[in-house]
């Protein structure tokens, strides 16, 4: 398996904190990967640092180029998108208006309404409600589209964060067989979830950050066994 | 038959007002900062008009493009020099605000010394008689000057609902971060707004100019604050808000003018201001102050 995302020595600072702390980790082509912690682990942040959103220290190579200090519309371009947390759908834009944008820096337009009517196809609520303001639609439906509007850039590896936020235990489901199907499509995920028991149970490996470093990876099936991965992020 | 002329007046000085409205509502949607400089860009057209007409005798369309060219090239220099390296490193608001001012006072002050500070006159561009409309005389600019901004609205309505350069401006003011993460470059995006912002203002410059023949270095400062208000009447950062305040604004202005006096009506104008402010601060068609997000 190549290594499509190699972050090495990750450090972000907001002002006098320390928010990530030197941390490096792999992420394989066609891997599912995820990234597991509490509130203010420094997750998000990751993200963002890796998107090109926020500036950082260290360095981030993905398919063997580097991306450290890249303008985040350009990382996107190369194959790197990402569903930020929160969903951030374009709440005043219509749905169809918000899959476009995910096109944005796409030029092949026959590809663009071809993956349109696959994303249509697999997500019907979404077609139905296509002319539709984004910001009128549930919860959970503005999560698919905020998803779907990733998968429109066509991209290598999608960066997902907190996609599970604030949806009930059913639309839990859906959203993570929608990552699976996706995945099983060809396309690498690292997953940040505070839900480690969803993540774990998708994932083929882990990352456990705590306070802005890395204290645990390894094989997901086994973490999700593991004592104190059990006792402190799976309620066991 | 009089108090329609003052209408038609009205729309006229009020299709300026809304021109360069757009200016600030397009910026404010999309960076939310109010250009203090964008009144004068309204200047920097006028005399850009008047050096390729008057000093290069060149043809009036030729003076309309290069005043619109100028004001491009302005508006687009001004965000490139003076506020996308702070906006970049994410200096406070008020920041951004002092040096609106700032630049404001620098291109006052720059025309003065190329200029003077006097008024120059300025050539009336287009000489055709009045126009017998229903048995009123209506003067071809001003007739001119409203069927211009109309079809400019109408074809900024297109370029902002249906183009994919208008999406972007959609997407970047809604939410900046979330455009870049859809490969959008938000620095061109915003580069292009100013420069939209600026090419009508200039169009707006030019129908002024003939009805007001007369331009100073300073002209910009009290038209851009009328516009101002107009922005904040329709609604800060929102387009049809600007064409809105614009036309009530001028129609307010032009009916004070005719039926009550003449002093009052900058008063009244700046009464408008006050009131919206007390009342409606989001504007007549403004964002909701709490929006969901």
């Amino acid at each position: 398996m190549s290594e499509m995302l190699k972050v090495e020595n990750l450090n972000v600072s907001y002002g006098a904190i320390h928010a990530v702390k030197g941390i490096s980790f792999s992420v394989n082509a066609g891997e599912i990967i995820t990234l597991i912690g509490a509130n203010g682990a420094g997750k998000t942040t990751t993200m963002h640092a890796i998107s090109g959103l926020i500036r950082s220290g260290g360095g981030i190579t993905f398919c063997g180029q580097s991306i450290h200090g890249m303008a985040a519309h350009k990382i996107v371009k190369l194959g790197l998108a990402q569903v930020p947390e929160g969903r951030r759908v374009f709440a005043k834009m219509t749905v169809q208006e918000n899959l476009e944008m995910g096109a944005y820096g796409r030029k092949d337009k026959a590809a663009i309404a071809d993956d349109l009517e696959r994303i249509f196809q697999r997500l019907p609520r979404l077609q139905e409600r296509r002319r539709q303001l984004a910001g009128t639609l549930s919860g959970g439906e503005q999560q698919m589209l905020a998803i779907g509007r990733a998968v429109m850039a066509a991209p290598k590896m999608l960066l997902l964060d907190e996609p599970s936020m604030g949806l009930s235990p059913i639309l839990v489901h859906e959203v993570f067989s929608y990552i699976q199907d996706i995945n099983a499509a060809g396309v690498t995920i690292l997953l940040v979830e505070q839900n480690a028991k969803m993540a774990l149970s998708i994932a083929s490996r882990a990352y456990v950050l705590e306070t802005g470093a890395i204290a645990m990876s390894g094989d997901a099936e086994a973490l999700a066994k593991d004592p104190q991965v059990q006792r402190v992020y799976l309620g066991g | 038959m009089s108090f329609l002329l003052q209408v038609i007046n009205g729309l006229q000085v009020g299709s300026i007002y809304a021109l360069v409205a757009l200016g600030y509502n397009m910026v404010y949607g999309i960076v939310q900062l109010i250009n203090f400089a964008h009144g004068d860009i309204i200047m920097v057209g006028a005399y850009g008009a008047y050096v390729v007409l008057v000093l290069c005798g060149l043809p009036v369309w030729v003076a309309v493009l290069a005043s619109i060219a100028l004001c491009v090239i302005a508006g687009v220099g001004i965000e490139k020099v003076a506020y996308s390296r702070l906006r970049n490193h994410n200096a406070p608001r008020i920041s951004l605000l002092i040096t609106a001012i700032g630049v404001s006072i620098f291109l006052q002050n720059l025309f003065q010394l190329i200029f003077g500070s006097a008024g120059i006159p300025f050539p009336s561009m287009f000489q055709v008689a009045p126009i017998n409309l229903g048995g009123l005389n209506i003067s071809f600019v001003t007739i001119l000057t409203i069927v211009v901004t109309v079809l400019l609205m109408i074809a900024l309505q297109l370029l902002v609902g249906k183009t994919k350069i208008g999406k972007a401006m959609r997407a970047v003011s809604e939410d900046a971060d979330a455009a870049k993460l859809m490969g959008i470059n938000t620095n061109s995006t915003v580069a292009f707004t100013f420069g939209l912002g600026s090419g009508l203002a200039a169009v707006g410059s030019v129908l002024y100019s003939n009805a007001y023949p007369m331009i100073t270095p300073f002209m910009g400062s009290m038209l851009g604050l009328k516009a101002f208000v107009a922005a904040v009447l329709g609604g800060i950062g929102s387009i049809p808000g600007a064409m809105l305040g614009g036309f009530i604004m001028g129609i307010v202005e032009s009916l004070t003018k005719g039926y009550i006096s003449t002093q009052l009506a900058d008063a009244v104008v700046f009464g408008i201001l006050i009131v919206v402010l007390l009342v409606k601060p989001s504007g007549l068609l403004g964002r909701n102050a709490t929006e969901k997000v």
